[in-house]
């Protein structure tokens, strides 16, 4: 039981918004002190595991200066302005679309898109010049809101499409998992049992875009009719 | 077999561009925290730079150093802005569509590479490892991109470090939290948390019956996930604790049906927790959010109704094929 501090700290420390890496860290070190290792001994695999998992912030370190650079030069600008031609967008189709385009492409194992390539640089400001362009100017927080929905819809697409692909991640995870314990599990059953959920989700998202576009329009009346806040 | 590209060569790379981050921020008088900063981004880029050489304990303590840094508030922003919105808007005109010619060359890069590179080899020697050839193909989008964005934009090479700097400023310290949450849930691992939280539902539920075993197995995925921010650390635990004991043996269950439907539950955990920062956190403060969980409230719906989904989908098929 004793064991479980780690998740204690972590949810005090977050409850009393505590610095997130100064909480992770305490837990850290509490959970390893309460299994037994000595104080070095988890600061080493604290050093161990951050080299080992240095791949996580392999994209957006080396996405960000060609993004950054394309968007001093109006990239952002560029796709709202393209976006504002096309009658039927909206800010929730559009970020549908890059969800079934993400969840098809990697069921077949093409890794495209993610937050630094695609959502930031392209998506969102798509999304948000499509609802500028239906609505004219609307307030922050429903911009933000279209943003949040943007990443939100790379994630689902991503999650929910990759466990198809036998090839790579969580398929190759089970059927390692299996076969440790000498069973023999069909990875191809695996993946096609992922199909269901992932329509699932892709409905789920549906409505989620579609409730995106019903608030950015409520949004919309609420600051015409002189009410909106604008902040 | 010998490789030519492996991701070290990439870490190296990265390691360069956060020391330009460290030595913009030491030449910037106007910077807030000017030494704490630098020093922030310059540790890191040791640590990305000769990571695989330093011994963990050395490393460790690098790690405690930049947590420190953190949470003392040395680590902030620079006050440099980029272009404001006239001028962008004037390149924009000027350039057209030829300004997405780079942004393109990412996933097509991506594509080709995935495909191809792998495969590359010359007798003993090959191009780069193939388990590692989607990240690596990534990195050479980005770089293709970075040349082809050069020479469409005919900027200097001097503003890619301005923006780049600026950018990885706006992230500061919460680039490193995916990576402090993997050590985490390492030593989560490690010190067996799984095994306490999996006996502990074990224990408290009524598990005799077919639908609490799935039940319980679909949250503890879940749950487990969220707690440790990686479904693949929690599944080995869970799984091993909850589903194959319940589900596969006591109840009888298909055990592929039993596992992916597990994991994509743990996936619903994924899009609930903080802990998930690089898919979560991050992309929050990249899109400039002033609320750092406002993508996870974007998520709440779809993972609740998906959960849900997987409950019913295993409940219903498990027992059955």
């Amino acid at each position: 039981m004793i064991k479980l501090i780690g998740i204690l700290v972590v949810a005090a420390g977050f409850a009393l918004r505590f610095n997130t890496l100064l909480v992770v860290f305490a837990a850290g070190i509490a959970t390893g002190l309460a299994a037994g290792m000595s104080g070095n001994e988890v600061i080493a695999l604290f050093g161990k595991y951050f080299v080992e998992n240095r791949y996580m912030t392999l994209p957006v370190v080396l996405m960000v200066p060609v993004i950054g650079l394309l968007e001093r030069y109006g990239l952002q600008e560029r796709a709202e302005t393209m976006i504002r031609s096309v009658q039927a967008a909206t800010a929730g189709r559009l970020i549908l679309i890059y969800t079934a385009i993400r969840q098809l492409s990697i069921s077949i194992g093409v890794n495209i898109g993610g937050h630094a390539a695609a959502v930031r640089p392209l998506i969102a400001p798509m999304a948000e010049g499509a609802a500028n362009a239906r609505y004219g100017k609307l307030p922050d927080t429903t911009l933000q809101a279209i943003r949040a929905h943007a990443a939100a819809g790379e994630n689902v697409g991503n999650f929910f499409g990759e466990d198809i692909f036998i090839a790579v991640g969580a398929i190759l995870l089970m059927k390692g998992f299996f076969e440790t314990l000498k069973l023999d599990v069909s990875a191809w059953a695996m993946a096609l049992w992922g199909i269901p959920t992932a329509l699932v989700a892709f409905a789920a998202m549906a409505w989620r875009a579609h409730a995106l576009d019903r608030r950015i329009a409520r949004d919309a009346r609420t600051m015409k009719a002189g009410k909106g806040d604008g902040a | 077999m010998k490789t030519i590209v492996g991701l070290e060569t990439f870490y190296v790379l990265i390691g360069v561009i956060l020391a330009v981050v460290a030595g913009r921020i030491t030449v910037d008088r106007h910077h807030p925290k000017r030494w704490g900063s630098a020093l922030f981004w310059g540790l890191l880029a040791g640590l990305f730079i000769f990571g695989k050489v330093l011994p963990p304990l050395v490393s460790g303590y690098l790690v405690l150093a930049l947590v420190i840094l953190a949470a003392t508030g040395q680590v902030v922003r620079s006050k440099e802005t980029t272009a404001p919105p006239e001028v962008r808007r004037e390149h924009a005109l000027r350039l057209g569509n030829m300004i997405f010619f780079p942004v393109i060359l990412i996933p097509l890069t991506a594509v080709i590479g995935t495909f191809f590179l792998g495969k590359i080899q010359w007798g003993d020697v090959r191009l780069v490892e193939p388990k590692q050839v989607t990240l690596i193909s990534v990195g050479l989008g980005a770089l293709l991109a970075l040349a082809a964005g050069l020479r469409v934009t005919r900027a200097a090479p001097k503003v890619v470090g301005v923006e780049g700097s600026r950018l990885l400023q706006a992230i500061g310290w919460a680039l490193i939290l995916p990576q402090l949450l993997a050590a985490l849930g390492g030593i989560f691992a490690q010190a067996g948390v799984g095994t306490v939280v999996a006996d502990l539902v074990a224990t408290a539920l009524p598990t005799r019956f077919p639908l609490v075993a799935v039940i319980s197995y679909c949250l503890g995925m879940a749950l487990f996930t969220a707690i440790m921010g990686n479904a693949f650390a929690a599944f080995p635990v869970i799984t091993l604790g909850l589903g194959l004991p319940l589900v596969v043996q006591l109840h009888h269950g298909n055990p592929a049906i039993m596992a992916a439907l597990g994991m994509l539950s743990g996936y619903c955990g994924t899009l609930l927790t903080p802990m998930a920062a690089n898919f979560n956190l991050v992309p929050a403060l990249l899109l400039e959010l002033p609320d750092k969980h406002a993508v996870i409230k974007a998520q709440v719906p779809i993972a609740l109704v998906v959960l849900a989904a997987n409950i019913v989908l295993m409940y219903a098929c498990v027992y059955r094929f």
